[in-house]
């Protein structure tokens, strides 16, 4: 069970990645990263099965990682909001995307 | 005295420049409460930098005094190394000299003071803890503690909704590369069976880490260190992020951050991937070479003096990465030296943007600068003094720094990427003295003359500590560059690498 | 029986993963992803990694998508219907790559079948003496203690920096 759910991963990793590139409403964009992160999550508890417990604990660090980067990541989205009215990324022109 | 890790009191002392930082960023996070509202006005806030200062002092004392520590046995999670007290003396100068040109800034943009010193002085504690960590989830964590601050940093501005843009770009982007770099990490983890630097390093080394595996996680944690130091196909951020932020922020990031970044990749690439060279050389050699000619093209037809920084930062991160690729004991030591100088140099160049675009988003374009060398002699003065250095013109800081990559690039007998680095480096020069023209050879295109630059004490004291420096530097750079070169040593390069290549 | 569990848990989590990136309003993007975090605790309960199933569940599916769930109301994003990829050329070029990825990842991953638990005995074995809990808690408090220490400070950083972002007044 260890190699199909190690190639699981990596295809939760990969629509993950594809759907940064696709959407352009930024809170899927981000959603889409925290399923980038999910993956890599399974990564690690696959491999502690193969190597210790140390990817278990990994595991931890990066749900706590997602969880201070969703408390930043959707402040500035709630802060571009109130100067653009949308979290749609094409609708930001003063830099260029 | 000697640490060993055998208990956590050790811990306490090795990490003594980060916990005083993280107690003092606390500290000024109180300090910034109970002065309530009245925080943001300006000689206040200005109390709140000097507070924040005084703590960055106490981090540099620590770290002093570190150097007096000897350190047994690899099995910390964090090294007590020259390599670790080399990088942080350049986050703290970062931290310095970054704060010194906030000052103004900050009360004249009505920011909030106390978060703002304290997510600053977070973030060079995050530093500290990638460029000493001797495990890869404390680099990873100490990358977080860093882009977390510096990304609620670039959106600081809550009026300005381009500083709201650049964090939100920032922010995307920075999270999108996290992910490859966590994923790097796993399969790291997965193909050597640890986290533990040196223990990769011997994994690699003997062959018993797992290949396949092992290629995968060395490729995207590279991917995730060339976001982070933005390297040329992974830049598109960079540009963005650092014209939108507030200015000092730009400064401190482009050099601190980017600092940081590459002391990590430094350790983990030389150390840990030292022998799986053959398969990352080729990439980091592609990298580089596109990394210092296309920035340094897309430099020349700037128009914005940010945007244009922001490119030659980019190219300095493409100079930088010619010493990962030659990846022996002269380059890392090179590459120190040139990470404390591009600081200074860097900083001091966006001081001189931040005063003429009186400590806002104002005057920023090339334009703006006609008339600077008649009205402001001694500004005209140093800003050319900061931009030959960052062209490296002989004689300055900059000039050194990049001799002694080109000598670290030579030994390692990588001609061709020397050659693209000496051409790059003469490319650059037109847009730095482009700038310096407008500055001394242009009238304003109104005929009036420009408004008068503010140069608060802050700013006066960066600009002259800068000026000193990259002289200094440029002159006798002895002393400095034999502590860079020894610092590195500690790094456990073993020595060129040219034999396996050929 | 724990390989059909293990593929049914896998058909959702990818579904799941699916419908986020192809949702066509926030909130079913979200619901997907809610979907897809609780097969993946699924599969971890099914590798034994029961405390980290439980963490999955309570922390990931519940506070940060809450979390998620909560701004997506408050900017009031609800009704964003109308579809939102990017370009057929930029959309094709990304699948191209997420594809390439995917293959390249897939084939050395799945050639390796070699791979075998050998570690988990290790592991049960700490659980069985620990607990669930106590396996991870241990090193988490020993060996790990630096880390988790850096933990609190990004935390903090965070707070600091979310409440200076979205703080109401300018």
């Amino acid at each position: 069970m260890i190699t199909p759910a190690l190639v699981l991963s990596a295809f939760l990793f990969v629509i993950g990645a594809f759907g940064v590139l696709v959407r352009r409403n930024a809170i899927i964009m981000f959603l889409c990263i925290e399923l980038m992160l999910n993956a890599v999550n399974l990564t690690f508890v696959a491999l502690s099965r193969v190597v210790g417990i140390e990817g278990q604990l990994f595991v931890f660090f990066v749900m706590t990682v997602a969880a201070a980067e969703a408390a930043v990541g959707l402040a500035i989205m709630i802060s571009i909001f109130r100067h653009y009215e949308t979290v749609n990324v094409d609708n930001f022109n003063l830099l260029k995307w | 005295m000697v640490i060993d890790f055998s208990s956590n009191l050790d811990y306490v002392r090795a990490l003594l420049p980060e916990i005083i930082l993280c107690v003092w960023g606390m500290v000024v996070l109180m300090a910034g409460v109970w002065r309530g509202e009245s925080s943001e006005e300006g000689p206040r806030a200005e109390g709140l930098g000097w507070l924040a200062l005084v703590g960055v002092a106490f981090a540099a004392v620590a770290n002093g005094w570190l150097h007096g520590v000897r350190e047994v046995g690899t099995d910390g999670m964090i090294a007590v190394d020259g390599f670790r007290l080399f990088s942080n003396w350049i986050f703290l100068t970062a931290a310095l000299l970054g704060m010194l040109v906030s000052f103004a800034y900050v009360y004249r943009q009505r920011l909030q003071a106390g978060e703002y010193y304290a997510l600053m002085l977070f973030s060079v504690a995050g530093m500290m803890f990638m460029a000493g960590a001797r495990n890869l989830i404390v680099v990873f964590l100490g990358l977080e503690v860093m882009s977390i601050a510096v990304y609620a940093l670039s959106a600081f501005n809550r009026r300005d909704r381009r500083s709201a843009e650049a964090g939100l770009k920032y922010f995307i982007l920075g999270a999108f590369s996290t992910g490859f770099f966590l994923y790097g990490i796993a399969l790291t983890y997965g193909a050597t069976g640890s986290t533990h630097l040196p223990t990769i390093a011997l994994a690699v080394s003997n062959g018993t880490a797992h290949g396949a595996l092992l290629l995968f996680g060395v490729a995207l944690m590279g991917v995730g260190f060339a976001f982070k130091v933005s390297a040329v196909p992974f830049h598109m951020w960079a540009p963005d992020v650092y014209e939108g932020a507030p200015s000092p922020v730009t400064a401190f990031m482009s050099a601190g951050v980017k600092a940081a970044a590459f002391a990590a990749f430094f350790r983990v690439f030389l150390v840990s991937f030292q022998g799986a060279y053959e398969s990352w050389y080729g990439v980091m050699w592609w990298l580089s070479a596109t990394t210092m000619v296309g920035a340094n093209l897309i430099a020349l037809v700037q128009t914005n003096v940010k945007r244009m920084l922001a490119y030659s930062s980019i190219a300095h991160g493409g100079y930088l990465l010619v010493a990962i690729t030659a990846a022996n004991q002269a380059s890392a030591g090179a590459a120190l030296f040139y990470l404390l100088v591009y600081t200074v140099m860097n900083i001091s160049a966006f001081a001189v943007v931040i005063a003429v675009s009186n400590h806002g988003e104002e005057r920023l374009e090339f334009e703006d600068y006609a008339g600077l060398g008649r009205n402001q002699p001694g500004l005209a003065l140093l800003l050319t003094l900061f931009l030959l250095s960052l062209a490296g013109f002989p004689g300055t800081g900059g000039f050194m720094a990049k001799f002694q990559l080109l000598l670290g690039a030579m030994d390692a007998q990588l001609w061709v990427l020397s050659v693209i680095l000496v051409l790059s480096t003469v490319v650059s020069y037109a847009y730095y003295l482009r700038l310096a023209w407008y500055t001394w050879m242009r009238d304003p295109a109104d005929g009036g003359s420009p408004l008068p630059v503010y140069l608060p004490i802050g700013m006066r004291l960066a600009l002259v500590v800068g000026a000193a420096v990259v002289i200094w530097l440029g002159l006798f750079p002895g002393s400095v560059l034999d502590l860079a070169r020894a610092s590195a040593a500690g790094l456990g390069v073993a020595g060129p690498m040219v034999e396996i290549l050929h | 029986m724990i390989d059909i569990l293990f593929y049914v848990f896998a058909a959702l989590a990818l579904g799941g993963a699916m419908g986020v990136v192809a949702g066509r309003s926030p909130v079913a993007s979200l619901l997907f992803m809610v979907l897809c975090l609780g097969s993946v605790a699924g599969i971890y309960v099914l590798l034994e990694a029961h405390f980290l199933a439980a963490v999955q569940v309570i922390v990931y599916a519940g506070a940060i998508m809450v979390l998620f769930l909560f701004v997506i109301m408050l900017l009031n994003l609800g009704h964003n219907y109308h579809p939102d990829l990017k370009a057929g050329l930029w959309s094709a070029l990304s699948f191209a790559v997420a594809g390439a990825l995917f293959g390249f990842l897939g084939r050395q991953l799945w050639g390796n079948r070699t791979m075998t638990p050998e570690a988990g005995d290790s592991v049960d074995a700490l659980v069985a003496q620990y607990g669930a809990v106590g396996a991870i808690a241990r090193p988490l408090y020993t060996e790990w203690v630096v880390p988790f220490e850096i933990t609190g400070i990004l935390l903090l950083v965070a707070i600091v920096g979310a409440l200076v972002l979205a703080k109401q007044r300018v």
